[in-house]
């Protein structure tokens, strides 16, 4: 008690005091968070509404909508997010369908849970560099993998397929490597919603007579939904920011710029063609269009929890 | 323990979907180590052999020896140990104040570093470039980490702050009792306590740093500035078809994240779960 009296009873100086003590220890932090994330956020809001003069920044021009107008008028741009847009609609239920077998299977009483946890996160911390090069080499047209299987073990098809060169086909090793990467990652949080679910409530169900898939669609699946919810929200954010993955296999959007990301186009339009405005458009229309669908999906998928 | 006869059938069909999952997890990447064992003119061997035949190092051999490839390497021990030093130090104060200090502004403060977490990366890099730019920290090593630093900040303090909040506050006021001041509380009492905590910060800003490309790949265009990734990314472009080569320099670079991982995977699927819950 005594502490507490010490501690509530200082004068107001003191409290001035200590509260400069706490802008002291977020000084560095907030100094780099202002410099590099909420300055360079604001700063590129700005350049969308430029034509921006990168070499001389005084003779850039206020331009209005235009970027946006020029954007959003671009054939490439809509191919690109048409490509993101299914990206994003096969990776996320990709990701999330085998993450949930995963996770369910893991969460039975087996041996060996710390080897398969440790072995389905390995793809998860790889850099997308490597993992990007290993999908281009299985499905290299010469001597790939993929097509081996494909052709001579399964005769599927009779011609090796040119998955890399073809601005259709190269989204399948895109949406593939997309879903293989991230399962590791929902499996993880996926298992950790499961464990908190009272075991009692699958006893109950035993001895009610209810099979395995009952339980599955009647107890872990509407105990998991706000799981299931936060994944779907996370996993579409990072389906339209797909990069490294598209930028390294279609060498930048080739052929004829249609294999295209909405962030490969932003960064071919602003480093190589210089145009920082329509680069700065772009990655604000990207997030204002993240926005909008997070908050619809989040409305949408919360609605069916309470009833 | 009772097991019902359903139950039994259930867990044998587990481990056999378990291990079918883990062998397509892990193929892509014996087929990486295997193809780093082959010489030149294997790797373009129809069928393609998951055993290579006459295993050799050469491929090792060569990419250690090539061009900057062992300067490469320094850089991103450089820049991913600098940057988990710093950024577990910063945001460690930072989660700090959060957690234990009362001070005008405290709210205002958190939410615009929670939105730091809902940035995506790649979209800050054209003004980020600018910046820099104007720093004369282009094609420097310091670019890259002054920016890994802030793009980490957000979501470690958030962590961090939450660890912190499990740590009984008897403890410190015993430590004002005895006369102790704050800082002695953060470093006698909070750090210690925290050790897992400071792991998960650790590790995780750690393998960010050491895997990141987009923005190392637009701030640096000098070779022997380049980290791994941007190295590996651009010797694909240059040696175009030498998989062989090619894939002895992901194993290389891929080694230290995976022995930093097995490591400490328990504290690591453990800040998964915080940051992914809460």
């Amino acid at each position: 008690m005594e502490v507490k009296n010490k501690i509530l009873d200082k004068s107001f100086l003191k409290k001035i005091l200590s509260s400069k003590g706490a802008y002291l220890l977020l000084l560095p932090g907030m100094g780099f968070f202002f410099t590099f994330i909420l300055f360079p956020l604001i700063y590129s809001f700005r350049m969308s509404f430029y034509k921006w003069n990168i070499v001389d920044i005084g003779a850039s021009k206020f331009v209005g909508f235009s970027n946006y107008v020029r954007v959003i008028n671009d054939p490439i741009f809509i191919r690109a997010t048409l490509n993101t847009i299914v990206y994003t609609l096969m990776t996320v239920p990709g990701q999330i369908l085998f993450a949930l077998v995963v996770a369910i299977l893991l969460n039975q009483k087996i041996k060996g849970r710390t080897f398969f946890r440790v072995a389905y996160y390995i793809p998860v911390i790889t850099s997308w560099v490597v993992v990007t090069f290993l999908f281009e080499y299985f499905f290299g047209s010469q001597a790939g993998l993929v097509n081996f299987i494909l052709k001579d073990m399964l005769h599927l098809v009779d011609k090796k397929i040119m998955w890399l060169t073809d601005p259709v086909l190269v989204m399948i090793p895109l949406i593939l490597l997309g879903i293989w990467k991230g399962i590791g990652w929902s499996a993880i949080i996926l298992l950790a919603a499961l464990q908190n679910i009272p075991l009692d409530l699958y006893e109950a169900a035993t001895i009610d007579g209810a099979g395995i898939w009952h339980k599955i669609t009647k107890i872990t699946l509407p105990l998991i939904r706000p799981t299931l919810v936060f994944l779907v929200v996370v996993l579409v954010i990072g389906g339209f920011n797909v990069y490294v993955s598209g930028l390294l296999m279609t060498k930048g959007g080739k052929p004829l710029d249609l294999s295209h990301f909405i962030l490969t186009l932003m960064y071919k339009k602003t480093f190589t063609y210089l145009d920082f405005g329509y680069g700065s458009a772009t990655s604000y229309l990207l997030a204002a269009f993240i926005f909008v669908v997070s908050v619809i999906e989040i409305n949408l998928l919360r609605r069916k929890v309470e009833y | 323990m009772l097991t019902t006869k359903e139950e039994r059938i259930f867990r044998n069909i587990a481990y056999i979907l378990l291990i079918c999952g883990v062998a397509i997890t892990l193929v892509p990447f014996i087929y990486m180590i295997s193809a780093s064992l082959k010489s030149q003119i294997y790797t373009f061997e129809y069928p393609p052999r998951l055993i290579p035949r006459d295993p050799t190092l050469e491929n090792y051999i060569k990419a250690l020896g090539k061009d900057l490839f062992g300067i490469n390497l320094l850089n991103s021990f450089f820049v991913a140990t600098v940057t988990t030093i710093s950024t577990v130090f910063i945001s460690s104060l930072m989660a700090y104040a959060f957690s234990r200090m009362q001070f005008p502004g405290k709210e205002v403060f958190f939410y615009i570093l929670l939105l730091g977490m809902m940035i995506p990366p790649v979209m800050l890099i054209i003004p980020q470039f600018i910046i820099v730019k104007n720093l004369h920290l282009l094609d420097n090593l310091w670019g890259l980490i002054v920016v890994y630093i802030s793009v980490t900040l957000s979501m470690q303090t958030f962590l961090l702050r939450s660890f912190f909040e499990t740590i009984p506050r008897e403890l410190e006021e015993a430590v004002l009792v005895d006369g102790g001041t704050r800082w002695d509380i953060f470093r006698k009492i909070i750090l210690p306590l925290s050790k897992p905590g400071l792991a998960v910060v650790a590790i995780f800003t750690f393998l960010y740093a050491w895997d990141e490309f987009p923005w190392a790949h637009v701030a640096i265009r000098e070779g022997s500035r380049r980290t791994l990734p941007v190295a590996i990314a651009l010797f694909q472009s240059q040696y175009l078809t030498q998989w062989g080569l090619l894939f002895a320099a992901t194993t290389v670079a891929s080694i230290p994240a995976v022995i930093v991982f097995v490591i400490f995977q328990r504290y690591f699927i453990q800040g998964v779960v915080t940051s992914g819950l809460k």
